[in-house]
């Protein structure tokens, strides 16, 4: 089949779409299709002049959300306008909290498949052609759809893209309304709490520290969220540390987290399973300190350093306050 | 109030993971055991059933050759009953197929509340509850970090990019729970004895008013259709330290002027 109509989903954060929002439509403009966005909540001036510099014409917004859980009335919008015939071919949709519930919430209502955790996607004649990264990124699985019912949806991971901006006026903005849905709409945000996080976001960071096991105690963890400040980067986590409840889930690099792709990548006391190893073997450099010198993650390090590290940590933390 | 828990039955991850040739499916015909992202949603289930006044917890998988080596752990924790839904035409099923046999089951059991994980360890496409969730017409809170009970609501600390949201949901409803919220509890003795002889009651497609076309490979409309090997990575120096192996780190950095 081919794709005339392009919708990305559209997040924002302070008044600006988000990276993995610009990383998508810079993809769908190498398409050959109309590109518009579509989202939810603010759009202002400074975001729908965003939209438009990195191509797309329209931003539909769905208009009542409210104070909503976005997933119900947002793909519910999107879904209306499907079965209306104003809908689109394609669907690229971010991994986020949000874009996973629209995703599926839509996949349920059209009765259609949806493919996640993309880290690549290609055309193919008329095809368009997902990578899903396994066995700890070893290998990779071409996925297609079988089905010619549109549209077709992608979640994709951040950063399988670049964000490049085309210099596209501001986008009009077109009002989409979900209308009654009942019981489906009974999840309702009554407060919103900001965690106090300076740096970078972790996906966005260019240096990332990141903590597990082998650092022995949650105390520990200390030591990586101060590196991180002091490197101007981000502090990350190893899953065997989130399951043990040391760092919240929203700090997880790896399969069932986040993808990172940093200039550096410092991995302390981590010891590289599979689960971790593909949410980072894409930093342009890895360092890695380990006790165990057969840890995995030496084989993917540029630099490996076999050590303790809480003995390697403090000084390396000394070094970095004396030269700031 | 009456929790129904989704438990995904995986092989063990320790070992290495092998496609089907023909099929590209994850292989999963060895033993297989209980999902660790699930552990916390057994416990959040059944600290919520206990601290609203009792109710009954009842599990709910689909996995192939009838398992229930990891049913019989979440038994062993505490859950009442099981439901498995085991049928060769199955295999290969996508999230949506799945989500379709989970809510025909779960129809049965009439919960006021279902729990799940944010994803499996093995598939981890993150779908399956929501997806499962409209199905069944019920509102949905993933990403949940604390969840308690409100008369016929529930509320729920849901794990967002800047910190966290405070949802409040109505009742039936799905939630995913985050890996690490809630300390499962290890099955005691007793524990692992009871779950021997507690009901696991099973289903085939045909149960459920599903149609095979709907399931399994047929069912998927997904294929993949080639595997190759990624780009592999050199591993570059390694040294042991020996009191000084900070300043590497440091020459490193500068190397790439990031310091």
């Amino acid at each position: 089949m081919s794709i005339s109509k392009i919708w990305v989903l559209a997040e924002s954060a302070d008044s600006k779409p988000t990276s993995i929002t610009l990383e998508l439509l810079t993809f769908a403009r190498g398409l050959n299709a109309t590109v518009e966005a579509v989202g939810f909540g603010d759009s202002s001036e400074s975001i729908v002049s965003e939209l438009g510099n990195y191509g797309a014409s329209t931003f539909n917004v769905v208009t009542d959300v409210n104070d909503s859980l976005p997933g119900v009335p947002v793909a519910s919008a999107i879904a209306n306008a499907v079965n209306s015939g104003n809908g689109p071919d394609l669907l690229l949709i971010g991994a986020t909290y949000d874009g996973r519930d629209i995703a599926a919430r839509l996949s349920a209502k059209l009765n259609l498949p949806v493919l996640t955790n993309v880290t690549g996607l290609e055309s193919s004649g008329d095809d368009l052609i997902a990578h899903h990264s396994i066995f700890g990124g070893t290998q990779i699985a071409k996925a297609k759809f079988t089905t010619d019912s549109t549209p077709q949806i992608f979640v994709i991971r951040a950063k399988t893209f670049g964000a490049e901006p085309a210099g596209g006026g501001a986008a009009s903005v077109n009002q989409l309304t979900a209308g009654d849905l009942g019981a489906t709409n009974g999840a309702k945000i009554i407060a919103r709490h900001v965690e106090e996080r300076t740096g970078p976001k972790l996906d966005e960071a260019d240096i990332v520290v990141s903590g597990g096991r082998g650092l022995s105690d949650k105390a520990n963890y200390s030591m990586i969220e101060e590196l991180a400040k002091l490197l101007k980067g981000a502090p990350g986590a190893s899953r065997a540390i989130v399951d043990a409840g040391w760092v919240p889930y929203a700090y997880q690099v790896g399969q069932t987290g986040k993808t990172v792709k940093p200039t550096v990548y410092l991995a302390c006391g981590i010891s590289g399973a599979t689960q971790h190893l593909v949410g980072m073997k894409n930093a342009k450099n890895i360092i890695a300190i380990n006790k165990d010198p057969e840890a995995p993650i030496f084989s993917v390090a540029d630099l490996g350093i076999v050590g303790d590290t809480q003995k390697i940590l403090p000084k390396l933390i000394e070094e970095l306050k004396a030269r700031a | 109030m009456n929790v129904v828990i989704c438990v995904k039955q995986i092989p063990d991850p320790a070992a290495p993971g092998e496609l089907d040739p023909s099929t590209n499916n994850l292989k999963r015909d060895s033993k297989l055991i209980m999902d660790d992202s699930d552990s916390y949603g057994v416990e959040m289930g059944l600290q919520l059933a206990e601290s609203s006044g009792g109710g009954e917890v009842t599990l709910v998988s689909m996995a192939p050759n009838n398992e229930t080596s990891g049913l019989r752990t979440a038994l062993a924790m505490g859950a009442a009953k099981a439901m498995l839904i085991s049928d060769p035409a199955l295999a290969g099923s996508d999230a949506l197929s799945t989500s379709k046999v989970l809510a025909a089951t779960i129809k049965k059991a009439q919960p006021d509340l279902i729990i799940a994980a944010t994803e499996s360890s093995d598939g981890y496409t993150g779908t399956t509850p929501v997806q499962l969730a409209e199905l069944l017409g019920l509102p949905s809170v993933t990403f949940a970090k604390k969840i308690s009970v409100e008369g016929n609501s529930i509320k729920v600390e849901r794990q967002t990019e800047a910190g966290y949201d405070e949802v409040t949901c109505s009742l039936p409803a799905v939630v995913t729970v985050t890996a690490g919220v809630v300390e499962p509890r290890y099955p005691n003795f007793k524990g692992i004895m009871a779950a021997k002889s507690k009901p696991v009651e099973e289903f085939k497609v045909a149960d459920l008013g599903l149609s095979a076309d709907e399931v399994g490979n047929t069912g998927a409309r997904q294929v993949v259709f080639e595997v190759v090997a990624a780009e592999a990575r050199q591993a570059g120096e390694k040294i042991i330290d020996e009191g000084e192996a900070h300043k590497d780190v440091i020459s490193f950095l500068e190397k790439l002027k990031l310091i």
